[in-house]
């Protein structure tokens, strides 16, 4: 069971609100302020940029910036509502969907008022967020015409250009840049691809303006961890990640894998972490979209490294050759330091290509797999060289591929 | 100006390295490597050299 919990002082106005078991439906959005005519974009954007509301797709950029650039863009536009989550370990996005569909549509219209669009697409593959994203399109269609579009759920189906990419007709999977949507997107348009959670988030913002700052400045996290402890959490910036641990019941943990499997391991050290992009970023991590993974004491950070590098490899698009040959060795030089059969040649390597394979790939998927490498190294040197020469129990079952270890039930 | 690879179309031939080693270098599986991303002056001409090596057209000069 995956726990939903809001962490924000008393009264203060969230996302999530209790879970009712089934879709908010118009009437109840309606009375917490949705839907409000928008007379002054301009003056929401301002807004946005003054406040630093930032993407909660992973990687965090300024969400002013980004619809200021679909908006300075010549010709129609098109705004698509990404709510395909490729991580295993997030469920905040399908959360969403599932049970605030109208929160999501709302932002939508705010984006596509803000930049200008007379196109709008909700992006997805879970059939009960679709289900429940069509129910509230029927209750109330925004004046915006608005497809939803339905993909197969792999680990970069929601990276921007493969959203692009499918809702073109085509496979969702990323393509090389630039251009980048807002240069040209769906149909060849000038398109805004904004995370779910950030347009939920414009949305609270210009139904609750007294609420505004910290809405901008809170975060839904997804924290799990050994035995399936689980929670969806609603989190100001800057929370410690030891109050999210202790939430959930791992605050025994040894260390934790952050940003889904995006911002690598993290080890001696993680409680004091303080949640946000730029903290995690300075400390050679990442939040990505939000998804923390705690490694109990039982847990081998080896085991959980190979784990993930082998997901990664097998998610891989095997469009870009070099991805598919760095995951691949990244992957078996891992196995190998599990199974005690690394030499320092084997070490050196996981060393050479955390430099160089970052950036190389066509999405990020390849950094990550670099990532959990490099971290593995760095900052459990001790446990690496215990795996020499002698077998770990907690590595010594086959790897699985699936990423079972990361899923989290969408509450 | 920027040199450019995209990574979905390089095969790894390592053509383009040959003409602009100073552009480009090859990793251990063969696939191409762009140094620096903007092009420095003086080496326009072996960018150029580069891109119209590649069989695939997996580079290409932005301005
Ligand atoms: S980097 Fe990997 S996952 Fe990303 S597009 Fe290339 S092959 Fe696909
Ligand atoms: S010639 Fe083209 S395909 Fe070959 S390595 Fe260079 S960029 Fe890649």
């Amino acid at each position: 069971m995956t726990g939903v919990i809001s962490l924000l002082p008393e009264g203060r106005h969230g996302l999530l609100v209790p879970p009712l078991g089934r879709s908010e439906d118009l009437d109840s959005y309606l009375a917490v302020g949705g839907y409000a005519p928008l007379v002054a974009p301009q003056r929401l954007l301002d807004r946005i940029a003054a406040l630093g509301l930032r993407g909660r797709g992973g990687a965090g950029f300024p969400a002013a910036v980004k619809l200021r650039a679909v908006r300075a863009a010549p010709g129609p536009r098109v705004v698509v509502a990404n709510g395909e989550e490729g991580e295993p370990g997030s469920v905040k996005d399908r959360w969403l969907l599932r049970h605030r569909p109208h929160v999501v549509l709302d932002g939508l219209r705010l984006a596509a008022a803000m930049t200008g669009a007379e196109r709008g697409f909700v992006y997805l593959s879970d059939a009960p967020a679709e289900r429940a994203v069509r129910r509230a399109l029927a209750e109330c269609a925004p004046e915006l015409r608005i497809d939803v579009v339905r993909t197969e759920h792999t680990y970069v189906a929601g990276e921007e250009s493969a959203v692009v990419r499918r809702i073109n007709g085509g496979p969702a999977l990323p393509t090389a840049k630039p251009p980048r949507p807002f240069e040209s997107g769906v149909g060849g348009a000038p398109t805004l691809v904004a995370n779910v959670e950030t347009l939920a988030r414009v949305a609270a913002m210009y139904s609750r303006p007294d609420a505004a700052d910290p809405v901008a400045g809170s975060h839904l996290v997804t924290v799990s961890g050994p035995g399936g402890g689980a929670a969806l959490v609603e989190v100001p910036a800057g929370t410690h990640l030891k109050v999210l641990a202790d939430l959930s019941g791992h605050g025994r943990a040894d260390a934790v894998l952050l940003g889904g499997l995006f911002g690598g391991l993290y080890g001696e050290g993680w409680a004091d972490l303080p949640l946000g992009h730029d903290s995690l970023n300075a400390v050679g991590g990442a939040l990505g979209c939000g998804a923390l993974h705690f490694l109990g004491p039982e847990d081998c950070p080896v085991a959980v490294a190979v784990e993930a590098a082998a997901y990664l490899g097998a998610q891989s698009a095997r469009q870009c050759g070099v991805c598919v040959s760095g995951t691949g060795a990244l992957a078996r030089a891992l196995s190998a330091v599990a199974h005690g059969e690394a030499g320092y040649d084997t070490v050196e390597k996981l060393h050479r290509w955390s430099r160089q394979l970052p950036g190389r790939g066509a999405c990020g998927l390849l950094d990550a797999a670099a990532r959990i490498g490099a971290t593995l190294l760095d900052r459990f040197p001790d446990q690496v060289d215990a795996h020499r020469g002698s077998g770990c129990p907690a590595c010594s079952d086959a790897a699985s591929e699936d990423g079972r270890r990361f899923a989290v039930p969408v509450p | 100006m920027k040199l450019l690879l995209d990574s979905t179309r390089c095969q790894g031939y390592g053509l383009c390295q040959e003409p602009s080693p100073e552009l480009i270098d090859l990793d251990e599986w063969g696939y191409a490597r762009v140094r620096a991303a903007e092009v420095p002056s003086g080496g326009e001409d072996a960018a150029e050299a580069a891109v119209a090596a590649c069989p695939n057209s997996a580079l290409r000069l932005v301005k």
